[in-house]
């Protein structure tokens, strides 16, 4: 049961071969029994999940069922829950239970899905590896029948590795900067970066609000569609979302790639990419070339631009984000404080971990007065550039495909003390953020038993058509079908 | 030395919408700490501004209403700054494109005179909380209705030199303000607020002095004290030979007495950037010509028209027309009351000098302006004298009743116009003080004469027991003193 897909589930529900109830107590069963060794999750929500359950089988009887409805899967802990505890990966925000429902949860209930528990994360989405969260590392699964602890990538490696492991069948995920894409492609996984705008950030804990996008990760782009379906949409609450009609992603998943123009681009295929890696991604590129695509090499010439930029804008937008969390009104507050500034102080230097603190001090500073020019408005100027690069590349080609990453899963601690080496994970990534644009990682094969992602990435609101090329790819090939041993 | 004064104004004020400018929270004053503070107000993680249309249409309209220039595209940035009153860290607010630009304001000068004060620009942006630091001991509340409030911030170029100018302009600017009905302006709610910028200079000197500013003036009294205060205090620095500290002042009215906030040293880097929550704000001509349309009048046309209208003069219309509610009750009491001069003269005289004694505004007068205009009727068909007619308004104020001619009745202060019982009056009186009759008829100063005639009106109205006409005594003492 726990290999079946979201689809394959909901069938399973509506012919009644399985209740919601019957399904949901297996996955918990299993999640309890397995996240110990992966530590996927920081909550676990039992109680909820049966009761929820039991509503969604009562939906289905009365015939008002709809695919979600009955499924299980998870949050990533950054998606508000009314009334269940949502952390963000921070000690910060360890009591902290909202009396509110982000959209992306809003929505999810409405399908008549069943979430199992709020899945691990790097502290504020900060980080590519899932191990800065307060809640302790989550470890790849891959990786573990070599006797290895491999990060799951981040930030949202709770999610990926969680559906890597058959946990859950999809969880939610956030993607600021790759962090639904790395942990997908080292976790095996499919995940989707929308179109910034295309899913509702309310209720989504804010780190860089101009590059935070929710989004799906599942095993197959047909379960991702599913998911976009249920997420994406014009909110009135969240101005920058977009409105525009959701198509059901779900209706062209099987059109023909017969001359679909494919873009290499040429900085992304450079010297500080893995030889294995690249070799299973152009294996990958050929089995596109079989499905009728064609294939050409463009530029994207600020492309080794993006991370300074990147790491510029993401940190001065967080650097005034995280301003709230001060112990006034929610959330950790020190112990005992003298006056408002040591409350101030303490609580923040207590509340918040390295990496937090690093990016805060990092985008104060990009942000101060004498500095702001030099930074923060030659990071937008930058922007603006590595945008163009984009619009141009898709007057000549319909989708771009790179790695997701330059090498495979590494293993725990590797890179915690280097940020920087930690940032360049991010490489082929942080870009389509800047530019707002959508893109997907897709499991093409692997490198040591060590999974490694394809990136497509796609014009603006092309999601149907990213779904699509994932899909077809995943008719001829069956690398997001393994499982971890 | 002379000195030349230098004041340019920054104003907040309150817009009257329903909601917060960024959150569907009630604006209403005076509610239970934080009953009007939801998710957003709150800064709860994951909450989301979601701007307030009607905000942005009454900034438009102040900005044609100040003859400015409209932002076509405007920009929300963060003001980022600790304080506990500011949930989310930082104030949305704007900078780089405020949603008004530059424009100005005519104000009149008791000197007759008429002078321009620029607009530098005006800017939207959401009021913090308010930190109670009395009621709790050795605590700081927090109460977060007032926090996300919408505001405009005017900013004046420094172009007015004294406090009567500064005044002058702050009072224009309420006038506006409440006539466009886009703030309530009332200055105890803390719904305009000042603070003044001002520095000095050597008279003539073209170079601009060091600036202090005072904060939070939240009355015109107070404004005019400070402004006093702060030029007497920089000019006693500056004869001394000291300078002037770039400072922020806080000034306490009740005592007339002021201390530094903070200096430009201590100021914070409030690390502006656009935020990125906020898409730009387009407004377009429709919107524009929409907010054009709904303009009511104003303070300046109103004037206009009082003068063709009711044949009042410069300074009376100006003074009438400035305040929406002054002006509305004006218009009754001299319909209501025929009589326009008349009724500018007891809307100006007795009815404001009431209103200030009980530091009332005009919507809680105890009296109508139709009431006020039927008192009006009774003094020009001189059924009482105006010393009577202090009497009604007391009875009216007071609500002993409510109807002008029953008090009239019930006071006996209908006056005596009956010529021939007046004129018998006046040759009794006149029988009674030969030598004063001879002295005024020997005196050939008219101005003599005429202060001399007060001499008889006196016994005359004490002989009529305060009920005979003046007007007609004193016809008939001319008369009969044969001038």
């Amino acid at each position: 049961m726990h290999n079946k897909s979201v689809a394959e589930l909901s069938r399973e529900l509506e012919s009644g071969k399985i209740s919601s109830v019957e399904l949901t107590r297996e996955y918990l069963g299993r999640l309890k029994k397995e996240d110990e060794q992966l530590n996927s999750f920081i909550s676990i929500t039992e109680e909820q999940a049966l009761a929820d359950a039991h509503a969604a089988d009562e939906q289905r009887a009365a015939g008002k069922a709809t695919p979600w409805t009955g499924v299980p899967f998870a949050h990533k802990d950054i998606f508000c829950t009314n009334g269940v505890a949502t952390t963000c990966g921070s000690k910060m925000l360890a009591n902290f239970v909202p009396p509110y429902d982000a959209t992306v949860t809003e929505n999810f209930r409405k399908a008549g899905a069943v979430c199992l528990g709020k899945t691990n994360m790097d502290e504020f989405a900060m980080g590519s590896s899932t191990e800065s969260s307060h809640f302790g590392a989550t470890t790849n699964p891959w990786g573990l029948s070599q006797g290895e602890k491999r990060v799951p990538g981040g930030s949202s490696g709770g999610s990926a590795a969680a559906v890597a492991a058959r946990l859950v069948p999809a969880a939610t995920a956030t993607d600021t900067g790759g962090s639904i894409r790395q942990p997908a492609a080292l976790c095996g996984v499919t995940g989707l970066k929308p179109t910034y705008g295309r899913v509702s950030r309310y209720g989504m804990i804010a780190f860089a609000s101009s590059l935070d996008q929710g989004g799906p990760i599942a095993r197959s782009a047909e379960d991702n569609a599913l998911m976009l379906n249920v997420m994406a949409g014009f909110d009135p609450r969240d101005s920058t979302s977009i409105d525009r009609d959701v198509p059901d992603y779900t209706a062209t998943l099987n059109e023909p790639l017969k001359g679909l123009r494919i873009g290499l681009p040429q900085e992304y295929f450079a010297s500080n990419l893995n030889a294995a890696v690249e070799e299973q991604i152009r294996g990958a590129i050929r089995e596109y070339e079989k499905l009728g695509a064609t294939v050409k090499e463009v530029s994207l010439p600020h492309a080794d631009l993006a991370i300074a930029a990147y790491y510029v804008i993401a940190p001065a937008e967080a650097s005034a984000n995280l301003s709230r969390f001060d112990g006034a009104r929610y959330g950790y507050r020190c112990e005992d404080p003298k006056d408002l500034m040591d409350m101030y102080t303490r609580t923040r230097a207590e509340g918040f971990g390295a990496e937090v603190k690093r990016r805060i001090l990092v985008g104060t500073y990009a942000l101060s007065a004498g500095y702001f020019d030099a930074y923060y408005l030659k990071a937008q100027k930058v922007r603006r550039l590595i945008q163009q690069d984009f619009i141009d590349a898709f007057q000549e080609v319909d989708v771009l495909m790179s790695p997701t990453t330059p090498s495979p899963a590494f293993v725990q601690g590797e890179k915690s003390n280097d940020p920087v080496t930690m940032y360049l994970e991010d490489v082929f990534t942080v870009a389509i953020n800047l530019a707002g644009i959508p893109a997907m990682s897709v499991p093409a094969g692997f490198v040591d038993g060590l999974p490694v992602g394809l990136q497509i990435i796609g014009d603006y609101f092309s999601e149907a058509r990213l779904l699509n090329a994932a899909h077809q790819y995943q008719q001829v090939t069956d690398w997001h079908q393994r499982e971890p041993q | 030395m002379q000195w030349d004064i230098v004041i340019g104004l920054e104003i907040h004020v309150q817009l009257a919408t329903r909601t917060k400018i960024f959150s569907g929270s009630s604006t209403a004053y005076g509610a239970e700490p934080n009953t009007q503070a939801n998710a957003v107000d709150l800064a709860m993680p994951g909450t989301l501004p979601v701007p307030n249309e009607q905000a942005f249409r009454y900034a438009v309209m102040f900005g044609l209403a100040v003859n400015a220039e409209i932002e076509r595209r405007s920009v929300f940035e963060r003001k980022n700054y600790f304080y506990p009153d500011l949930p989310k860290g930082y104030q949305t607010t704007q900078l780089e494109r405020p949603i008004v630009g530059p424009g100005y304001v005519d104000i009149d000068l008791a000197n007759g005179e008429t002078k321009r004060v620029r607009i530098h620009h005006a800017h939207l942006e959401e009021d913090a909380g308010k930190s109670l630091h009395e009621d709790f001991h050795g605590m700081t509340g927090i109460d977060l209705n007032r926090a996300g409030t919408p505001l405009i911030e005017v900013v004046t170029e420094p172009d007015m030199t004294n406090a009567e100018e500064a005044v002058a302009f702050a009072k224009k600017l309420h006038g506006i303000v409440t006539s466009l009905g886009i703030c309530d302006g009332d200055m105890s709610q803390g719904s305009m607020r000042f603070d003044v910028n001002i520095s000095l200079k050597p008279s003539g000197s073209e170079t601009l002095g060091t600036r202090t500013e005072t904060k939070n003036l939240n009355s015109f009294r107070f404004m005019e004290q400070a402004i006093a205060h702060e030029v007497e205090r920089q000019m006693d620095i500056l004869e001394d030979g000291g300078t002037i500290v770039q400072e922020t002042r806080l000034y306490n009215g009740d005592r007339d007495e002021s201390r530094s906030m903070r200096t430009k040293e201590e100021a914070n880097d409030y690390r502006y950037f656009p935020c990125p929550d906020l898409l730009p704000v387009e407004i377009d001509d429709a919107f524009i010509e929409a907010a054009r349309n709904s303009l009511p009048e104003l303070p300046d046309a109103r004037k206009a028209r009082f003068m063709e209208q009711y044949g009042l003069n410069d300074y009376d219309a100006g003074l009438l027309a400035g305040d929406s509610k002054l002006a509305a009750f004006f218009e009754t009491t001299a319909e209501r009351g025929k009589d326009a001069k008349l009724a500018s003269n007891w809307v100006q005289g007795e009815f404001s000098a009431r209103l200030n004694a009980e530091e009332k505004p005009v919507a809680d007068s105890p009296i109508s302006g139709a009431q006020l205009g039927d008192l009006v009727v009774r003094i020009a068909d001189n059924t009482i004298s105006s010393a009577g007619a202090k009497k009604v308004f007391e009875a009216l104020w007071t609500g002993e009743n409510d109807n002008v001619d029953a008090i009239i009745d019930a006071k006996g202060l209908k006056q005596v116009s009956d010529t021939g019982e007046l004129e018998k009056m006046v040759d009794e009186v006149l029988a009674s003080m030969p030598d004063q009759v001879a002295q005024y008829q020997q005196e050939s100063d008219p101005k003599k004469q005429k202060k001399m005639l007060g001499g008889f009106m006196g016994p005359l109205m004490k002989a009529s027991r305060g009920q005979g006409n003046p007007k007609l005594f004193n016809e008939i003492l001319l008369r009969k003193l044969g001038t």
